[in-house]
């Protein structure tokens, strides 16, 4: 066999396929990817060391920042935890509420998951399909909150005020759309031959090896394990609602792109449950204005985000701030396997593997 | 998967462990506080025995004279939870690394080395992750000095 010199290949940070400042150092053989070293920190603002210098309250609007794809998500995450540690009680409306936006930002982010790997695979017309859908659930963000992308609407102890009356019938067009968005995405996409050329068998992922590495969310459902903390570890009122953890077992790009697309339509299942059950009632808690939690107790909660396990880890000395907080973002864990699903392929497919990988850099690098 | 008995998991683990382990218990989580030098035997007898395989959270509190760090430990899909502890001293902040028992622990101790300093024994690649390899000090330990406003 002929023998060829080992070369490195920067991919990134300045790159649209990288998804933010992903820095992938691509070490190959010719054509073949013998390595992947990944360069992280590029959207680094030591959010963990900012967080000890802001009351409780102050801090929401940082963890909006972290997955600014899916902002509710990390938001919610936060909030529970800080909750759970303070033994905050959320009134009903609200939980009902944070369960519809929690689920639009998992639309939202997903579909930028879909659309994104489209465009970084040639098929150019996806991204626009994807944006297009998801400018409405920005619209009905920006309803809530006032911020369209980077919503602090959830707050501590419920959210920040009641829904406006053009809520509820542009939530209920959404959803009714759901199903048609996810025969649109499918009918341009799957089943190309050129779209399941680049993505059959391509970063395969095992089983086994998605829990060694404790890769979260719709990566390790597509490697054939229906685990969802949504189910597994029920937070907020998740355990009253009906719906289905869509589960692969090939464990490669396409299966981890389709797992998205089936998602859609199970988060469109809840916020219909949600709607239909909304209460009246109050949607924040009497709280404090100064928020402080007992000397030396501590919290871990972890949430399904879109990426996959959000977790706040936060400790307290009894003041109002935090003495500690850490956030295990599920996209700095997910892309632990980058290298490992790429090995042995070609260049091509690491465009293809960090796409359906979804990482969000803003969460990995915090 | 069967539940584990973590009554009984506790009990077992400290007949075996001594006074290296003690057990407590707050609102969430069993509580493992071990001697650093048992983490790993503690640690494989969790993954093999009990089935703890998923290693979701590993972080460092900074309580001045020593070092916390903490691993949050799942089952999947049992779905059991436990947390284990040790402490290591400010002087001498090391601990061994967990890369061989569950691979996620590579960047995760990298961070905590990069942001609180501490340094895992058998770590192959032990590097900064997020901050520039020439960044001096650890952000994360209580007495690092923040410029700027």
């Amino acid at each position: 066999m002929m023998q060829s010199d080992i070369y490195n290949v920067n991919v990134g940070p300045i790159h649209p396929s990288t998804h933010g400042g992903l820095h992938a150092e691509a070490v190959m053989d010719g054509e073949i990817i013998q390595d992947v070293i990944v360069h992280l920190g590029y959207v680094h603002r030591s959010v963990e060391k900012i967080a000890e210098s802001k009351t409780y309250q102050q801090f929401v609007p940082y963890t909006a920042r972290l997955d600014y794809l899916a902002t509710n998500l990390p938001v919610l995450g936060y909030c529970q935890a800080v909750e759970k540690l303070l033994g905050i009680e959320v009134p009903e409306r609200a939980e009902y509420i944070r369960i519809i936006m929690a689920e639009l930002s998992r639309i939202a982010s997903h579909q930028i998951a879909i659309s994104a790997t489209g465009i970084d695979l040639g098929a150019t017309t996806g991204l626009m399909y994807g944006m297009r859908d998801r400018e409405r659930i920005m619209n009905i963000f920006e309803m809530t909150g006032g911020q369209r992308l980077l919503s602090s609407y959830i707050r501590i102890g419920g959210v920040g005020a009641d829904i406006p009356d053009e809520f509820i019938p542009a939530v209920q067009s959404f959803v009714n759309d759901i199903p048609k968005m996810m025969d649109e995405y499918n009918g341009l996409m799957t089943g190309n031959e050129i779209w399941e050329a680049r993505m059959k068998g391509v970063g395969i992922l095992s089983k086994e090896d998605a829990v060694k590495y404790g890769v979260t969310g719709p990566n390790l459902r597509a490697s054939g394990i229906a685990y969802d903390i949504r189910k597994a570890e029920p937070y907020g009122i998740y355990d009253r609602f009906d719906f289905d953890i869509p589960a692969r077992s090939g464990g490669d790009s396409l299966d981890r792109w389709n797992i998205r697309i089936e998602e859609l339509g199970e988060s469109g299942r809840i916020i219909q449950q949600a709607l239909d059950n909304l209460p009246e009632g109050e949607v924040k808690a009497k709280i404090p204005k100064v928020l402080k939690a007992e000397a030396g107790t501590e919290v871990y909660h972890r949430i399904e985000s879109a990426k996959g396990e959000l977790g706040y880890y936060i400790v307290s000395d009894g003041g109002n701030k935090p003495y500690r907080l850490h956030v295990r973002a599920p996209s700095f864990i997910n892309l632990m396997v980058l290298p490992l699903v790429c090995r042995g392929g070609v260049f091509q497919d690491l465009i293809t593997n960090i796409a359906t990988l979804d990482p969000i850099l803003g969460e990995s690098d915090r | 998967m069967q539940e584990i008995n973590l009554e009984q998991m506790v009990q077992k683990l400290e007949e075996q462990l001594g006074d290296k382990l003690i057990t407590t218990r707050d609102q969430f989580f069993t509580v493992l506080n071990i001697d650093k030098m048992a983490l790993p035997t503690l640690m494989l007898k969790l993954r093999d025995d009990y089935g703890f395989n998923h290693l979701a959270n590993l972080s460092s509190v900074d309580y001045g004279e020593e070092f916390e760090v903490v691993y949050h430990l799942y089952s999947i899909p049992a779905n059991d939870k436990v947390c284990v502890k040790t402490r290591i001293p400010r002087i001498s902040a090391e601990v061994d690394s967990l890369i061989d028992i569950w691979p996620t622990a590579d960047w995760q101790e990298r961070e905590v080395y990069d942001l609180m300093g501490i340094k895992f024994k058998g770590h192959p690649n032990l590097i900064r992750v997020l901050l520039p390899d020439d960044f001096v000090g650890h952000p994360l330990r209580k007495d690092f000095v923040m410029g700027g406003r």
